[in-house]
């Protein structure tokens, strides 16, 4: 940002606080992102950490039955919608822009916007602790379990509440990268000319705004029951628990693949440009991406198998699930093709791509066996399903967002991350996680319950979980090992060239770190991987290092103050429907302020010239 | 969020859109896209609830058709009205531009009270939000679209004071053809709200 504080001096007099806090730049927005995410993955990580502890001897008192609840309820939380949606999120707001040819996304301020109601959001949910309240009710938060009635305390407030937050920001997010990919591409880059990630980000996008809009009403319910004393899920009142199951998982099954279809995308990215060859089935990976999303919205109650739903209802959703089986095939498949005849770099970011195709086919096969609904019975509720899903959000999510990581690293900071170390940390991640999860499927199978905080002696438990407690400090350190690693790469890093991995999509035809305004020129697209179709017409293998330019005449979007400001209205307004109320007089006076807040915020923000602050070139 | 927001949002204006729509526009569809599902969920838990009533008034005792097709009436009619508004803005005829609106923020403002007066009566007819689920998502059903109402009745006015002011040029007439668009979207769930939730409760 050199370039950017010698141009624009009266920028550079602005703090460097004030200008994160203001930032509408999707680098930044980016970063933070990634940052935050970061962090509550670690307190995420601390969680389990300490879960496995408690597990690790049979009939352990490490800690108390009630906050082991707590425990498992924000690991869960944590990393669904503070870990991994975001570390998404964080790719989502940098590189979407820059893969296919645009300046910024769509609404800069409302991608803002998007940023601090999720960190708001985020520290509110986790502020439970202090108070020691933390949500305690499971992910899931099944009512009437949820209900005022046997939730009495604050806990279940916090998570009602902390998810709506973060709805808001992943809706308007949803919009927002929706629009911009739809209507931001650089000129020639047609739908079918889209990188991969692009188009699995896009299908991301549906899937968030058609399946949000569920759980955010089953949560308004579940509010109203809590808050206002209704009866939506409380069967005195005449409710059907089953409703919150229903809009949960239609919700819930949708939110798999806003988890891992990023994770599609981003190995999509990597395998092509490790395998010196180009994606095998591009189309057939679009058109797969998209059934997966579609049939993803017609599997939820498998989820809910236990619940007696009759053999009608069961069968539709056990071949639904297993259908979801063809087009999952189709990508691993397509996957392996393209590495089939390529030359293979085993750099760090292929090691995890790799590692994640091995993971993922596990945790998708034990995947098919839930299908089978009398199976299911059995595995209901057991550690077989914790391995299971383990085995796709880490072993699928986790793995691939770190692969990202490495591969992108360079570009988003300007320096190399260590080869060397990063190898120790991905074969020190893959033996802690296997470790960890594989003893898992052993010990479900045997009939270990989920969520319980203790299990008595000589029923066949012990060893699998000393296991899986080992397994779990292993991987905590290879997390370890990757902090040590960008921790040299900040401090003494090898500055990182524009195009380090020989790449195929436009981020690499860029400074790295890129400039303010992305691209001097804006690009103009001709095939698919265009960066290796310029490469080709010039004869080269690498293109000639790109300069850094004035940015002359380059219109950008000023900084401004009213997202983080609306951001902490909505915060307040949904805090004050944390007191109980009567509903004959809904709202006190923390929501009317938060909902003042909130609309002051957004008439400001509305006539305020999208220019205004912004640096002149 | 007001039409200006999004009319001043935009990145690069003057940037080509890879699509024949503004970006504000493809904006506006999504979210009305995304805010389909929100009112299904909700219709779909009233059609659960809607017998469900042990206690207190039902459907039957309850609704009074006469009035609810007079606000229904008027909200169809809205529609109409800001068609034809916009039709001025776009035309830069002020005088058509700014006397629908107003009529089309009349209907709003008509609609709103006629919902404020019937949630009223029923009240004093002994359904209470939580006397019964009945009128617990019937509340919350109606309560929200009502919400969306008064944010669209907000919008456009907001979009009228822009207008009066001279803001409103043929040129930006965009701006109120998103907050249109909002209005069509709220009017079409009421469509389907008023069969659905007045019509068929009285049937069954």
């Amino acid at each position: 940002m050199a370039t950017t504080a010698l141009e624009h001096t009266h920028v550079a007099k602005r703090s460097t606080l004030v200008e994160w806090l203001t930032t509408v730049d999707h680098k930044k927005i980016g970063i933070l992102y990634g940052a935050s995410a970061f962090l509550f993955f670690l307190i995420g990580g601390i969680e389990a950490l300490i879960i496995r502890a408690q597990l690790a001897r049979p009939d352990s008192t490490l800690v108390s039955p009630e906050f082991y609840n707590q425990l498992f309820t924000m690991h869960g939380t944590t990393m669904i919608f503070l870990g991994v949606m975001p570390l998404s999120a964080m790719f989502f707001n940098f590189f979407i822009p820059l893969l296919i040819g645009a300046r910024d996304v769509a609404f800069p301020r409302l991608n803002a916007m998007s940023l601090w109601v999720f960190m708001l959001g985020g520290l509110f949910m986790n502020a439970s602790f202090l108070l020691n309240a933390a949500p305690n009710g499971g992910w899931f938060g099944y009512a009437p379990l949820s209900s005022r009635q046997y939730s009495p305390g604050l806990n279940m407030d916090f998570w009602v509440i902390g998810l709506q937050i973060l709805g808001i920001a992943s809706l308007a997010a949803g919009v927002n990268f929706f629009t911009t990919i739809l209507n931001m591409r650089a000129r020639g880059m047609t739908l079918m000319r889209m990188p991969m990630f692009v188009w699995t980000t896009l299908i991301t996008q549906i899937l968030v705004l058609l399946s949000f809009p569920a759980i955010t009403v089953a949560l308004i319910m579940l509010m109203a029951d809590r808050t206002y004393g209704s009866s939506f899920f409380s069967i005195g009142g005449g409710g059907d628990p089953m409703l919150w199951q229903h809009l949960f998982w239609v919700f819930g099954h949708p939110e798999v693949y806003i988890l891992i279809l990023p994770a599609f995308g981003i190995i999509s990215e990597i395998l092509p440009v490790f395998s010196r060859k180009p994606l095998f089935g591009y189309s057939a990976m679009v058109f797969s991406s998209a059934f997966i999303a579609f049939l993803g919205f017609g599997v939820w109650s498998h989820h809910m198998f236990s619940t007696g739903m009759g053999p009608l209802a069961d069968t539709f959703f056990s071949l639904a699930t297993m259908l979801i089986a063809i087009p999952t095939g189709v990508k691993i498949f397509n996957w392996i093709g393209t590495l089939w005849g390529g030359s293979l770099q085993f750099k760090t970011p292929m090691l995890f791509a790799l590692g994640f195709i091995a993971m993922f086919i596990i945790g998708g096969l034990s995947g098919v066996m839930h299908s089978v609904a009398p199976a299911d019975l059995q595995q209901t509720d057991t550690y077989f399903v914790v391995a299971h899903f383990h085995y796709v959000l880490f072993g699928g999510s986790i793995f691939a967002l770190t692969a990202g990581a490495y591969y992108w690293w360079p570009k988003m900071f300007g320096t190399m991350l260590s080869e060397t170390i990063g190898k120790w940390h991905f074969w020190l991640m893959l033996a802690g996680f296997n470790l960890t999860f594989f003893p898992m499927h052993f010990a479900g199978l045997l009939g270990m319950p989920r969520r319980i905080y203790a299990y008595p002696a000589g029923l066949g438990f012990e060893m699998f979980n000393v296991m899986a407690t080992a397994g779990a400090f292993l991987l905590a350190f290879s997390i370890l090992v990757f902090m040590y690693n960008m921790w040299v790469s900040a401090r003494r890093g090898v500055p990182a060239p524009a195009d380090p991995w020989g790449g195929a999509t436009l981020e690499w035809t860029i400074p790295s770190p890129p400039q303010e305004w992305n691209f001097t020129d804006e690009p103009v697209v001709a095939e698919r991987d265009p960066v290796w179709g310029m490469k080709r017409a010039a004869g080269v293998r690498t293109l000639p290092e790109p300069t850094r330019s004035s940015g002359q005449g380059i219109h950008l979007p000023g900084p401004s103050w009213w997202p983080l400001v609306v951001s902490v209205g909505i915060l307040i307004f949904f805090i004050g429907f944390m007191v109980k109320k009567s509903w004959a007089f809904p709202f006190g006076p923390i929501t009317i302020a938060g909902f003042l807040l909130t609309a002051i915020g957004i008439f400001k923000w509305a006539y305020e010239a999208p220019d205004a602050n912004a640096p002149k070139h | 969020m007001s039409s200006a927001t999004l009319a001043h949002d935009e990145a690069h204006e003057g940037h080509h859109t890879s699509l024949p729509i503004d970006n504000r526009k493809l904006a506006i569809w999504t979210f009305i896209g995304s805010e389909c599902l929100f009112f299904a969920t909700l219709i779909s838990t009233f059609l659960i609830y809607k017998d469900n009533h042990p206690k207190g008034p039902g459907p039957k005792e309850i609704f009074e058709v006469g009035l609810v097709t007079a606000g229904t009436a008027v909200l169809l009619f809205s529609s109409f009205f800001v068609v034809m508004a916009l039709n001025g803005a776009q035309e830069g005829n002020r005088k058509k531009m700014l006397g629908w609106l107003a009529a089309t923020i009349f209907c709003g403002l008509f609609f709103l009270g006629m919902q404020v007066y019937e949630f009223n009566h029923f009240y004093h007819e002994g359904l209470g939000y939580t006397t019964n689920l009945f009128g617990t998502s019937f509340y919350t059903l109606t309560g929200f679209h009502g919400t969306h109402v008064a944010i669209g009745t907000l919008w456009l006015i907001t979009v009228f004071k822009d207008a009066v002011k001279g803001n409103l040029p043929p040129a930006k007439a965009l701006n109120l053809e998103l907050a249109a668009l909002y209005w069509h979207f709220v009017d079409v769930v009421w469509i389907i709200i008023f069969p659905v939730v007045y019509l068929m409760s009285l049937r069954s």
